[in-house]
Order: C-alpha cells, then structure tokens, then sequence
C-alpha cells in the first residue's frame, strides 16, 4: 500500500501526461504482482468502492482526537478524509502496512462492523499518505487525474506495446492482470481471449467544428442520425448475448427484453433506446432503465427496451474491423436479412448530394429523437477509440434560456471558499397574478474563474437570507443556461428538469426581469 | 517577603513588539528600538536599525551581512549559557535549534523565569545547535504550526522522496523553492548526508547566506550560481531558488522543471496545490505540533504564553491540560516558510 499511495500522492500533483505516464510506469516496473495489478484495476476504475464509512471514521476520530481540535483542522484543511489522515496518531515503527493486494481482499464483503474494524486496524499501520490514499480508495473519492486510458497507456509502454492492444484484450482480462503484465514483460505469449465473448473499445466521433465541412468531399461520406439514447455493443455467441455500455461495463441483466433475442454469432455496435409501439420516446424514458441491476416485469412493458444498429464488428467469428465502413454496413444488412431480433432495427443511412441538403435536415431534427447527425468515412475502417478525420458528430445546438441567479453554495475542494453551485430559476405567474421565480436547474460549470471570483463576490455582496450552507440572493443576476433538452419532473418544485444544464454566458448586462418565463421552458419539452 | 510580581506586571506586548520593562529591553521587536535582544536573523525577528543589540554572534553575522552598516549601532554578541546582568534582570540564551545562530531568550527577575523561544524546532538540524528546553515560569512559544494536523515527516523520508525523483525524472531540473537562511542550507546539509555528492546550482540571492554558512563551519559541499549555464546542463540537477521565483520568468531557463518546494505547509494538500508544487516536501524549521506540546511538557510552566500562529488550538489544548494558556498578539509576524 505504501508504494500505491506514494504513487496516487505524486499522481495528484503531477500535472504533466508524460510525468504521469512516467510515475506510472516506473510504479508498475518496480512493483510485484499481485499489488501492481491491484492498482492497475483502481486507475483504471474497476475498483469502484464508494463505501459508507462516514460514520464509522468519525466514530474512530472521536476516540482519538478532542472535537474542538478536530474541527479547527477540518476548517483550516477544507476536507474531511485528509484531516482524518493527517490526524491519526504515527504508527509505530514495527507496525507492518497492508499490502494493496491485503485491503483488496479484506475489503470484499465485509459487512459495516467488520469494514470499521478494518478501517482501524490499516490507520493504525499507514503513515499520512497511506491513510489518505486508503480513505480515498474506500469512500471513492480518488482523484488523481488519471483516466483508465492513460492508465493503459503506461502498462503498454512497460512492454513497448501500442496501447490500442491493450484495450482490446482489457474487457477479456481481470484484475490483478498476472496475464498482461507477464506478456507485458515478455515473460509470456499475449493472452487469448479468442474465446470469450468480451467488450470491444468502440469507435468514437470527433465534434464537428465550424466550418470543417468546407475541406471534405461528400462524395466520400456518408450519413446517420445520432439517435438520442446509450451506445452499447452487443455480443452474442453460441446461444449467449451480453450488452456493454459505451465504457464496456455489462449491462445484459437490465436489458433482458433485448438480450434474450435471437442474434446469432455475431457483434454489433448500436444506440439502445426505448421504442413503444414504433414509436421512439424521449430519452427520459429509457433514463428509467438504467442503473439498474435487474428489472421488474412492469418496467419491461412500460419501458421497452430496442436496439438501432449502427455497425457491425463480428459475425460468424470474422473480425470486420479492418474493411472499410461501406463493406461493414453490406454485411450488416445482410446479418440483419438473415437474423433480425425482434428488438433490433437498422438505422437508416441519409442520403445527400450536398452538405448544404444535409445542414437543411439537421436543422429540422430536433423533436424526433435524435441528438444531431453522424457523418462516416466510407473507407474507414472500425478503429478503437477517437481517431482523427474519420468520423463526425454533427449535434444540434443546445437549447438555452435566460434564467436568474437564486441560490448559491460553495463548492468543495479547490473551490471550498467560493461560491460555485448555482441555482437559478424562471418566471412564472403566482396565484395573485403577481410574477415569481421558480428554480429550474442548478449548475456548478461553464465559467472561467476569473468568472467565478466575480460570481462569488456578487453572492456575498447580495445574500438576503441564509439556510445552512445555501445562501439566498435577491434576484439581480441572469445567466444565460445552455441544456441538451428537458422534460417533465415531478421531482422539481417547476414540474421540468434539464439534462446537462450548463452555465452558458453570464448576462451582467440584463435585469432579472428581462430573464425568461417558466412556460418558454415548458414548449421546449419534447413529447 | 512581598509576594513576587506575576511576570505580566514586567513583561508585555506593546506597539513595538515584546518589552522587559526592569531590563529596558525589547525581544524581536519589529521596529527600531533603542534597546533589542534578537533571537535569531529572520527578517521578521531581526529588524535593522535598533541602538543596542544583544543576540549569538551567528545572528549578528547574519544581521551584518543582511543590513550591513543599519544591522543595529550597537552589535553585543552573548555566547549560548553565558548569563548577562541587565539592570534586575539576568538574561541567557539557550539554543532553539531552529537556524544557525537561533536562541530562546532566558528572563530572570524576582526569582521568576520567563523563556521568550523565538522560533524553534526539535529535531536534530546539521546546521545548528539541538533545541533545550529550559524549565521556567512563564513559556513564550510561537505557534506557526499549531493545528494537530502539522505533524512533519522524518527528514529522511523526504529527502529520500526527492532524490526518487531526481531519478524519475532525469531529463528535468528540480526546482526547489527554500527560505534563503536557514531551510535553503539544511536541506542541502541533508542532502549531503544522504550522499548526493553532485553540484547545487543556486539561484544568486542565495549564494551570499550560503557563504556566510560556510565561513561560519556548515559544510555544503560543491555550491554553482546559476549564471551563464546552458539549459541541457541543468538536466538533472537539483536547482534552489526563494519561492518567490518558482514561478517567475526566471524559471523559463530551467528544462521543464520539476517545482518542488520544502515547507511544513506543504502537508497540507491544498497549500500545495495553491503554489502549484509539483512534489510537495513537509521540511520545516518550526515544531511541529507533537513537538509543541512535547516541549509544554518538557518546560513544565505553568503559564503559556501563544505567539503568532494559530494560537486557537493550541490555547485550547493547554487548557485542558489545566495549565493556562494565552494568546500572546504580536503585531508584525509573518507567516514564515511563505
């Protein structure tokens, strides 16, 4: 553990990607199976632990540190899990730490009793940084600026090996990875995951930007709709059908309507989505559907779960990926002629002579559930990750409303003395017929902090009343919202929620009464 | 016999700093006073142009090489132990072991024993003298890091930390930002003792403390002014410069330089992260707070008196140990180490 939290603590304040890598890889070269593999799964997010510990540390805490001296240091250090770890007592010198590979696998299962038993006994044998990386690790709050691809990335350059290779043998291997790190080291032969039915990475798009259709033929590309629901792979082989989130996460057992269909020997990449009597609904919908470890028999018929697919990867144990996207989509039509699932249709390619044909109906797409258009190199082929010039998201632009600034609270970490959480909100007229604010969203981005500073000088400045750690404005400042779309909450005070709402512009120029009405948000519900 | 005076009755703070009224005298008061004993050279203890002033004869060479002909009109070296008679009053200093030349002030009047520690550590420091504690009546302690979150790591460790990434990173310069007397010379005394061998470049404000350190018996080893060096040559190597220039365009010269900054507040996450350290290390030439109250402990007085810090905390932890504890506002104290 000692190594691992040395490497999460310099990680942290690394903020360079080649220092990083460098960390990482010195870290994997030096460190033993299992522990490397162990922090490997972590860095990746693999190891999602987000445990309920609050109580039980604070109980810990109690017994050890006088409550006023606690409270002094939780102001002055801004965070609770560090004032913890900077305060535990020094182990003592002969005190062993727990090996990474230790806490994984006493982590596992324990129940709360036995979790703050644990607790105690690994505080007791980690110094500072040990202890922070721990509390860390448990409560989920590991931010060390690493994302899973970097992560691979440094593993790679351990055996000199391209990272896409990595990623494509990732969803076939488990922690703590003896196999990658021995092939890793030549040691060994690369895995064989040939026989396993695995999350492929996927092909991401790049946003198109102003202008970039300018430089390309249309002749050369082709088109579809971006339909608004989750990308997911299917694989199925010998009787067996798993479905993968875009992350490769498998999400089969919330998805048994679509899983349990007759696919074949085949992968597929498509949009998941809900289809109730041929009709798409709103991405709310399917939002009923995920997160779910298993689904009731109601939520399988109120909310039908369908896949449009977009492109094929596999069939008949052929790896696809190498021919260009023109050859894959013959063969997707042909796969869907021959087996097409109950829940599963081909999304339709647009046909166009111009991009400017194309520009008239992308403008016309909002309201049909669709997110914006794919525009596809017809000669690429099926490349993990976001490789350049290929292929093209073409989204609509967001919508956006004038809203006012209503309450305000202060961010944690880095911004724990500003003001940074917004909640803003639109007119509406009340009983008396008189006009009042109603909140309708809430954000904590979209603004540079030179911004920030302002925004939180003007909270100060203009605070009417306080509620615990909210303060309360009086209306004066409007922000101009962009949101991806919105839709009907019975969750919120205004009946309507956004999804995505971001701080836009912030209108210093306008008056609160020049910001918008309730009922302008409500003609943007999509039905 | 008249009962003996509480030592409040003639010793206090007022606008100028600490003042002994039977001695006359001021202790690191922070602006020019007739008569001054200065416990060690930092510029917020040490102030120039004072009429008389007494301190070890390290602090009056610093003083001299830091204000030249304004290091005060009268310079009155005291050797450490030796007892001095001023007026009722008998003053010595005792180590504090917190730089070269650093001193607590010893005060006895009326068969009472006021110690002024100035700024002071416990651990072992290859610049200076080790720290003692002197049992007394009344415990004037600075608090810089009083919070029981301040509790720095071994020396070892952190030097270890940095010679790792010294290693790690042999393309880069490691820049470290040091204060200029004092952490700048023990964290290079210590990375000798750990066997790095190899030239420091420094950056020229710190070269003449350096010296002086040198002429004064401290072994540095081989020392570079960063002058005229070619950017490829500094691969690798560890550079020192005042915090102040860690992100200033002097640091342009340096190739993509790990910034690297020894300080107590460097435990604390978000200090670090404000400065933009690359690789925070927790040295510091202030107790700590285990050593704070190991030396409450030690002094055994009664009465502790808090100076600049966060006295909050450790006030509070004397009470509850039943002793009293005050906060002691001095005006004019920085936050050293910044």
């Amino acid at each position: 553990m000692r190594a691992f939290a040395q490497l999460l603590d310099r990680l942290a304040f690394t903020p360079s990607r080649n220092g990083k890598l460098r960390l990482m890889e010195i870290y994997f070269r030096a460190e033993p199976d299992p522990q490397r593999g162990w922090a490997l799964a972590i860095l990746t997010g693999g190891l999602d632990l987000k445990l309920q510990v609050r109580k039980a540390i604070s109980e810990l805490m109690a017994s050890r540190v006088d409550a006023e001296l606690f409270r002094l240091s939780r102001e002055y250090v801004g965070d609770t899990a560090e004032t913890v770890a900077l305060l535990w007592p020094a182990p003592a010198e002969s005190a062993e730490p727990p090996s990474l590979a230790q806490v994984v696998a006493e982590l596992d299962g324990a129940d709360a009793a036995a979790l703050a038993v644990l607790l105690e006994r690994w505080l007791n044998r980690l110094d500072a940084t040990g202890r922070w990386a721990l509390l860390k690790l448990v409560t989920g709050g590991l931010r060390v600026g690493v994302s899973s691809r970097l992560a691979k990335t440094a593993a790679a350059n351990m055996g000199g090996i391209d990272v896409a290779e990595v990623e494509e043998l990732w969803h076939g291997l488990a922690p703590p990875y003896r196999d990658l790190f021995a092939w890793l080291e030549g040691r060994e032969a690369k895995p064989d995951i040939s026989d396993r039915l695995v999350f492929r990475p996927l092909m991401l798009a790049h946003p198109l930007e102003d202008g970039a259709l300018d430089n390309l033929d249309p002749g050369e590309f082709a088109a579809e709709w971006k339909w608004d629901g989750i990308r997911v792979q299917v694989a199925s082989k010998s009787g067996e059908t798993r479905l993968f989130s875009r992350a490769g996460d498998d999400i089969t057992s919330a998805f048994p309507d679509v899983a349990d269909g007759n696919w074949g020997d085949v992968v597929l990449d498509g949009e998941l989505l809900v289809l109730r009597e041929g009709v798409l609904a709103p991405f709310n919908d399917l939002q009923q559907r995920l997160n779910r470890k298993s689904v009731s028999k109601k939520m399988l018929k109120d909310y039908p779960a369908h896949i449009r697919l977009y492109d094929i990867l596999f069939a008949q144990g052929d790896d696809l990926r190498a021919h260009s996207f023109t050859k894959r989509r013959d063969r997707l039509e042909h796969w869907f002629a021959c087996h097409g699932p109950e829940r599963a249709d081909l999304s339709e390619l647009v046909s166009f002579g111009s991009f400017e044909t194309l520009a008239e109906m992308w403008a016309q797409t909002r309201g049909k559930s669709i997110e914006g258009l794919m525009i596809k190199r017809k000669a690429s082929t099926y490349l993990a990750g976001r490789p350049k010039g290929h292929w093209f998201k073409w989204k609509r632009a967001p919508l956006s409303l004038d809203t006012v600034l209503m309450y305000a609270q202060r961010g944690s970490g880095k911004r724990s003395s500003f003001y940074s959480d917004y909640t803003f909100g639109a007119w509406r007229e009340n009983e008396e017929g008189g006009l009042e604010l109603v909140p309708v969203g809430k954000a904590y981005f979209g603004f540079t902090d030179e911004e920030l500073v302002q925004l939180d000088r003007w909270v100060r400045n203009n605070t009417v009343d306080r509620f615990g750690p909210v303060r309360v404005v009086k209306p004066g400042l409007v922000f101009e919202v962009a949101f991806d779309s919105v839709h009907r909450s019975r969750r919120h005070k205004s009946g309507v929620a956004m999804r995505f709402p971001r701080i836009h512009r912030i209108r210093w120029d306008k008056s609160a009464e020049e910001a918008d009405r309730l009922d302008g948000l409500v003609s943007l519900i999509e039905t | 016999m008249s009962p003996q005076p509480h030592p409040e009755t003639w010793i206090s703070p007022d606008t100028c700093g600490l003042y002994c009224a039977p001695g006359g005298f001021y202790i690191d008061p922070h602006r020019a006073v007739d008569s001054a004993i200065v416990t060690h050279g930092h510029g917020d203890h040490a102030r120039p142009g004072h009429g008389a002033v007494l301190a070890t004869s390290q602090t009056i060479d610093i003083m001299k090489v830091r204000y030249g002909g304004d290091a005060g009109a009268r310079l009155q070296s005291l050797a450490l132990g030796e007892a001095l008679r001023i007026n009722d009053v008998t003053v010595r200093l005792a180590p504090a072991g917190h730089i070269l030349g650093s001193a607590q002030v010893v005060i006895e009047y009326h068969g009472q024993t006021v110690v002024v520690s100035g700024d002071y550590k416990r651990r072992a420091d290859p610049t200076c003298a080790q720290f003692e504690p002197v049992p007394c009546d009344i415990f004037v302690t600075e608090a810089t890091f009083g919070l029981p979150v301040f509790r720095h790591e071994p020396d070892d460790t952190e030097i270890s930390r940095l010679l790792a990434s010294v290693a790690a990173f042999p393309d880069r310069a490691h820049l470290i930002g040091v204060y200029g007397l004092g952490k700048c010379q023990r964290l290079i005394a210590l990375l000798r003792a750990a066997g790095y061998d190899a030239p420091i470049w420094l950056h020229g404000a710190l070269v003449t403390l350096c010296e002086l350190y040198e002429q004064l018996g401290v072994v540095l080893g081989p020392l570079k002014p960063f002058a005229d060096v070619d950017r490829k040559d500094l691969a690798g190597q560890i550079v020192m410069a005042p915090p102040g220039a860690l992100r200033d365009r002097w640091s342009r010269r340096l190739p993509d330089p790990v910034t690297v900054f020894a300080s107590g507040w460097m435990r604390v996450r978000q200090r670090a992260r404000q400065r933009g350290v690359e690789l925070p290390l927790v040295l510091s030439d202030h107790a700590d707070w285990d050593e704070l109250i190991q030396t409450i402990d030690d002094v055994k007085a009664p009465e502790i008196w808090v100076t600049h810090g966060r006295e909050d905390a450790l006030v509070h932890y004397i009470g509850s140990t039943g002793r009293i504890g005050r906060a002691l506002a001095l005006v004019g104290r920085e936050d050293e180490d910044e």
